[in-house]
């Protein structure tokens, strides 16, 4: 094979360049090579997550029908995933009204307020070493604070705390940095107003920062909807009893809408069954049940995209 | 852009903080959600190490048996024994392949986007590891059950053996005997580390000025001379806690891994054989302990290992990124 001219662009004829002894063919071939490998990583990521989806979707054909999405496990033959999805909506939103604003206030102070001293050393480093604790040491966090010590049992609200703790740096970092992304002229225009700071941070950088925060949101959002080793010992693992919607009683653990019941999630279901190993119908409502995670986890990260673009072209249009 | 904001504050837009300043409400506010960060990192520090040390303290066991290979916890057992260097040896193992898997994956993926492919191929790659990253530990371990482990056992039932005519055998594995095994195991971790690699190293890429590359293709070396020549020695720092970053996560990780390993709790022989890791057993056995018998304090010991190991990580990746900055 020999060297086209267009691989030698930018090359003077006559005494061809070596690097360490080879030849110049060799130099070029290595090239080429690397380029075939290198574009091979790409399609060698597309493959597996296509294969991924293409997998999930033709294990949950014939299984995730409506029946199986509203009915109870012990309902029909296959069984259903209802109280178990309702659970893990319930958690997410538990969750995301405590991580949303403690997340974004950290944000503020983060972008707005701190200034290179230790203090703020100090925050960064808990929020890259929250980041690193493996999940289950936080849910035995969970575990020791909330069911041994404050002996309340395996419950949501000790589940949502729980990932609340993990996802909190998450939180804060994309809140910091769509807060960061605002223009800083934006700041001195509204201050020389005469707006206080806090005044500008309510009614300028926020409102504008609002596309990136939601974005944030969202991403935190899909990483609390499919965690588990989180929850196995803090909201609990086990088959939900059937749930009594109209009860509202927020303290009687028997109705759904209650945090202080045990409540275990879809992520955590799979683990279940999985390590039970029985049913006949076992492998079939894993399937379901992935298939549901994984399509909440692409509708989570499309929506993640869209809605940041759509606000901010009609933000910026405005 | 953090920097340009950095200089900003740094000329004094705002005057000294006068008294109405200081006793702002909303500063002090925003200040205690950020802060509830170091609040919990030194609770949960507070709390994992008391508990861990429990295994010391109350139960008396020494520093020396935590380090035998012998793991007989159940207190009716005739000779009980704590030995932890399973589970540590395991997550090690374990981790270790998974890194030599993955990185080379990982860091040809990053050179790829930063590098190498076009936009419209960037615009599609992108976003697929983002939902990578965001496909729960539970469905990889469930993927690993259903389609690695099968593959693995019907695969390669036999056994291997690389034999050299002077040396004799020099790599030898039994063959799978389920598939549940140290080889799954740190595959389905080498998928799960792939985006968090990737990014890093991705962002260290980028990073490397622009005239540096132009420069040395003016010179009229090839892609690849750069890549190797140029770019990786450059970035070597960022990729070097691309690497570190992985590694945690891969230590940490604890369902996927469970489902595929084969939890035996002995040490690893062969990458066909079934072994545990730290995370593994603590999920295992956690739900099946009492709370204070040596047992479960034997867990929480494990889990203070773990805690000790990704604080570690943090550090190492600060130091790793100081000298950077230093250099």
């Amino acid at each position: 094979m020999t060297a086209t001219p267009s691989q030698t662009i930018g090359r003077p004829n006559g005494p061809k360049p070596s690097l360490k002894g080879k030849s110049s063919r060799g130099i070029i071939l290595a090239d080429r090579a690397a380029t075939v490998v290198l574009w091979g990583t790409g399609v060698l990521v597309l493959t597996i997550l296509g294969a991924i989806i293409v997998h999930f979707a033709l294990a949950a054909w014939g299984v995730v029908t409506l029946n199986f999405v509203v009915s109870d496990p012990s309902e029909t033959a296959l069984g259903g995933v209802m109280p178990i999805l309702w659970n893990s909506i319930y958690m997410l939103a538990l969750t995301m009204l405590i991580a949303v604003p403690v997340g974004i206030l950290g944000g503020i102070y983060m972008s707005e307020y701190a200034g290179e001293n230790r203090l703020t050393n100090a925050i960064r480093f808990a929020e890259e070493a929250i980041s690193s604790v493996p999940s289950i040491v936080v849910g035995l966090f969970g575990l020791i604070l909330f069911v041994d010590d404050l002996h309340l049992g395996f419950t949501a609200l000790g589940g949502a705390l729980a990932l609340t703790f993990f996802n909190l740096p998450l939180m804060t970092r994309l809140s910091e940095q769509a807060l960061r992304a605002v223009p800083q002229d934006e700041r001195s225009a509204s201050l020389a107003l005469g707006a206080t700071k806090w005044q500008t941070i309510r009614h300028v950088v926020v409102p504008l920062a609002i596309p990136g925060l939601i974005t944030g949101v969202i991403l935190t959002a899909g990483r609390v909807f499919g965690e588990a080793a989180v929850l196995l010992f803090t909201s609990g693992i086990g088959t939900p009893p059937h749930y009594d919607f109209t009860n509202l009683d927020l303290t009687n653990p028997a109705s759904p809408w209650s945090p202080f019941r045990p409540a275990t999630t879809l992520s955590v279901y799979i683990w279940k069954l999985n390590s039970e190993g029985l049913g006949v119908f076992k492998n079939q409502i894993v399937d379901g049940s992935a298939a549901i995670l994984i399509s909440m986890v692409l509708i989570f990260n499309l929506g993640a995209r869209f809605i940041g673009r759509v606000l901010s072209r009609r933000l910026t249009a405005a | 852009m953090a920097q340009l904001t950095n200089t900003y504050r740094a000329t004094g837009l705002r005057a000294a903080p006068s008294l109405r300043q200081r006793i702002d409400l909303p500063r002090r506010v925003v200040f205690g959600a950020a802060a509830s960060m170091i609040f919990i990192v030194v609770l949960l520090l507070a709390f994992i190490t008391w508990q861990g040390l429990q295994l010391f303290i109350k139960d008396g066991v020494s520093i020396g048996q935590i380090l035998s290979p012998t793991w007989q916890p159940d207190s009716t057992s005739p000779n009980l024994s704590f030995g932890l260097l399973p589970f540590i040896a395991g997550t090690v193992y374990v981790t270790a392949l998974a890194l030599l898997i993955s990185t080379p994956v990982s860091v040809g993926l990053a050179l790829f986007l930063s590098e190498v492919a076009p936009g419209w191929a960037r615009a599609i790659v992108q976003p697929a590891l983002e939902i990578f990253v965001g496909i729960p530990s539970v469905v990889w371990g469930w993927l690993g059950i259903t389609i690695l482990v099968p593959f693995l056992s019907h695969t390669f039932h036999g056994g291997m053996v690389l034999s050299l005519p002077i040396a004799g055998d020099v790599f030898r594995v039994p063959g799978f005997l389920t598939g549940f095994s140290w080889l799954a195991g740190s595959l389905v971790l080498s998928i799960m580390i792939v985006p968090t690699i990737t990014s890093v190293s991705y962002d260290a890429f980028r990073a490397v000025p622009q005239e540096l590359r132009t420069g040395s293709l003016a010179l009229g070396t090839t892609r690849w001379q750069t890549i190797r020549h140029l770019l990786i020695p450059s970035a070597l720092t960022g990729v070097l806690t691309a690497i570190v970053l992985g590694m945690t996560r891969a230590a940490g990780e604890a369902l996927a891994v469970q489902m595929v390993i084969g939890n035996s709790p002995s040490m690893p022989a062969a990458i066909t054989q079934p072994v545990t890791t730290l995370t593994s057993q603590i999920t295992l056995d956690m739900g099946n302990t009492v709370f204070g018998e040596p047992w479960q304090d034997a867990l929480w010991t494990m889990s203070l290992v773990l805690l000790v190991i990704s604080i570690s990580s943090v550090v190492l990746v600060r130091v790793i990124n100081k000298r950077r900055m230093g250099a």
